[in-house]
């Protein structure tokens, strides 16, 4: 902490909780402690598409196709893909899609 | 960026609820409800004086910070971190009502008052003075063991899967009934090795009974002890005389002296009740541990109705007060030598606030401890046995009445006592003893308001004291991280 420092106990809980918030993105490769592997929700171990590497940090294990990330990464992850807003502007621009891997063509281009 | 983001450079920066104080020139919050304490850092302090003085928007705030030379990231970094741990707040912030907590609580311990008989006639006691609440009439004189046994074993039952127990013996003179007291230990140390539980024993003595052969039981059941006394000839034999007004000074030190010698298995401490003529904190705790040998030793004021001759009345208080900080201040002087004091009035403090408790009861009674009575009435704990209030069930009759427990507790709650809710020390106080409030208001929900501002100071007091620790021997504060 940069503007005060945990005296107690419970300071120290509650800068492990203001941690939490405000703590960094962390690396898909990043070691878990103690030789565990530190697995984010929605990697390619579930077989979610969108990781630029896998947990080796290759690309051998990265899930196919790349364009299901139109989905999954922004959804699943939350991570911060570039696909439309489609809770206000364009809700129907994946209506043609009905499997990313075969359709992904046919998604609407949305201009903002 | 959300919609609460969107808003808030308009909002006012306000302090949220801490107590603020210095202890070695550093600057400190203790954070309320939450118990937690930080020293604050240079832009920490800039931040929360700036706030104080005009309640700047984040904009305002920021120029100003921006002005005396931070970066932009320290700042947007220390903002976060401190509105985060509640200490700022953009905005009006409204406190949570602190919610009635888990009804379930498994018992940690029972007080047995094994008798409410005593061979001292102490004035100021509250089993037998004026302000005597518990009704032992038609009550018998001595718990028998067949009470004793149905308490342990209710407590066993009613501790669910705590791995330890805690059996505490109490009077009347604890000591009076000492067969008993030896079969109810043999009894609870059986039945809980049955049952795969550790129990534990405690008891409080006037130490007029002590002989060789009780205090080598003790010892090997390693029984915890209380020893009320208070301090040298002149000062114990003013209260804590025999019904013939006879002092208990000369009968008791030699016998405490004995035991101090032979019982090494567990903690025996000293524990002074203070009066209106007796206040000499210095003096009194100067006795015990170097004349007799105490090594921990303890004071409490008398409970007593403001109008009892011994009420020790404000302009006392002040004067113990004095005498507390006296002693607290050598407290700190042999922590940060690394040496242990034995004030514990300062010892069980820093343990809480070490902790970063925050308590939703002033105390443990009807929560994870309860008192019996000679007959087997459960109480709230041992200053309740055999009184109207705060009556809990039967051992012998379907043990503790839940429902009476739960009631006491949602009536009893830091939620429900309002006096309360502006006070920085609730976390460590929450309202106070039920009997102290008992005798004074005729309430055990009243906040005993007579004791706020010694509780405030005592607490700004140890605050001070393990800020100065924490910063210049801080490895003495691990002695308080078991639990």
């Amino acid at each position: 902490m940069h503007s005060m420092k945990p005296v107690n106990r419970k300071a120290r809980r509650v800068e492990a909780a203001v941690n939490e918030v405000t703590g960094d993105v962390q690396a898909l490769q990043k070691r878990g402690g103690e030789g565990k592997i530190y697995y984010p929700m929605g990697c390619t171990l579930n077989f979610t598409p969108g990781w630029e590497v896998d947990i080796s940090g290759g690309t051998a294990g990265l899930c196919q196709p790349v364009e299901r990330d139109l989905f999954d990464c922004y959804l699943g992850c939350g991570w911060p893909a570039q696909v439309p807003d489609h809770l206000n502007n364009a809700p129907d621009w994946t209506d043609k899609c009905a499997s990313a891997a075969n359709d992904w063509r046919k998604v609407d281009i949305v201009f903002p | 960026m959300s919609a609460i983001e969107t808003l808030a450079p308009t909002l006012r920066y306000r302090l949220r609820e801490f107590h603020s104080f210095e202890a070695a020139g550093d600057r400190f919050v203790y954070l309320v409800p939450s118990g937690a304490f930080f020293a604050l850092g240079v832009i920490g302090g800039d931040i929360v004086d700036r706030i104080r003085a005009v309640n700047p928007t984040r904009e305002e705030l920021a120029d100003f910070l921006l002005d005396r030379g931070y970066p932009s990231s320290e700042i947007s970094v220390s903002l976060m971190e401190l509105e985060q741990s509640g200490v700022i707040n953009q905005g009006d912030f409204v406190q949570e009502k602190p919610s009635v907590p888990i009804k379930k609580f498994p018992l940690q311990r029972i007080v047995l008052n094994i008798t409410n008989q005593c061979n001292l006639a102490c004035t100021y006691c509250y089993e037998y003075s004026a302000d005597k609440i518990s009704k032992t009439e038609g009550k018998p004189k001595f718990m028998p063991a067949s009470v004793a046994e149905a308490s342990i074993d209710m407590l066993i039952k009613e501790s669910e899967d705590r791995p330890s127990i805690h059996v505490t013996f109490f009077g009347g003179e604890t000591l009076l009934n000492f067969p008993m007291l030896r079969s109810s230990v043999e009894y609870a140390k059986r039945r809980c090795a049955e049952v795969g539980k550790q129990v534990e024993f405690s008891l409080t003595t006037n130490a007029t009974l002590l002989t060789e052969q009780v205090v080598d039981f003790l010892a090997e059941h390693k029984v915890g002890m209380t020893i009320s006394i208070d301090g040298d000839r002149e000062l114990n034999d003013k209260m804590r005389v025999f019904a013939d007004g006879r002092g208990s000074y000369d009968v008791i030190v030699p016998r405490i002296k004995m035991l101090l010698q032979r019982h090494k298995t567990n903690s025996i401490g000293a524990r002074v009740t203070l009066s209106s003529g007796v206040h000499h904190v210095r003096r009194i705790y100067e006795h015990l541990t170097q004349e007799i040998g105490f090594a921990a030793v303890g004071f409490s004021p008398a409970t007593a109705n403001p109008n009892r001759l011994y009420s020790i009345g404000e302009t006392k208080m002040g004067t113990i007060l004095e005498g507390f900080e006296d002693l607290a201040w050598e407290y700190r002087d042999w922590a940060l030598a690394g040496r242990h004091h034995g004030f514990t009035n300062v010892n069980d403090t820093l343990k809480e606030l070490h902790s970063g408790i925050s308590k939703a009861y002033p105390c443990g009674a009807g929560l994870g401890l309860l008192g019996v009575g000679t007959a087997g009435d459960i109480n709230l704990c041992h200053r309740f046995v055999d009184s109207d209030t705060g009556r809990m069930g039967h051992v012998h009759k379907g043990g503790v009445n839940h429902e009476a427990r739960e009631q006491f507790l949602d009536t009893h709650h830091i939620g429900a006592r309002y006096d309360c809710h502006t006070c920085w020390a609730r976390p460590v106080c929450a309202g106070g003893c039920y009997h102290e409030a008992f005798v004074h208001y005729g309430s055990t929900s009243a906040a005993t308001l007579h004791y706020c501002d010694w509780i405030r100071g005592w607490n700004d007091l140890c605050l001070r004291i393990y800020g100065e620790i924490s910063l210049r021997n801080p490895s003495f504060l691990d002695r308080f991280n078991e639990n």
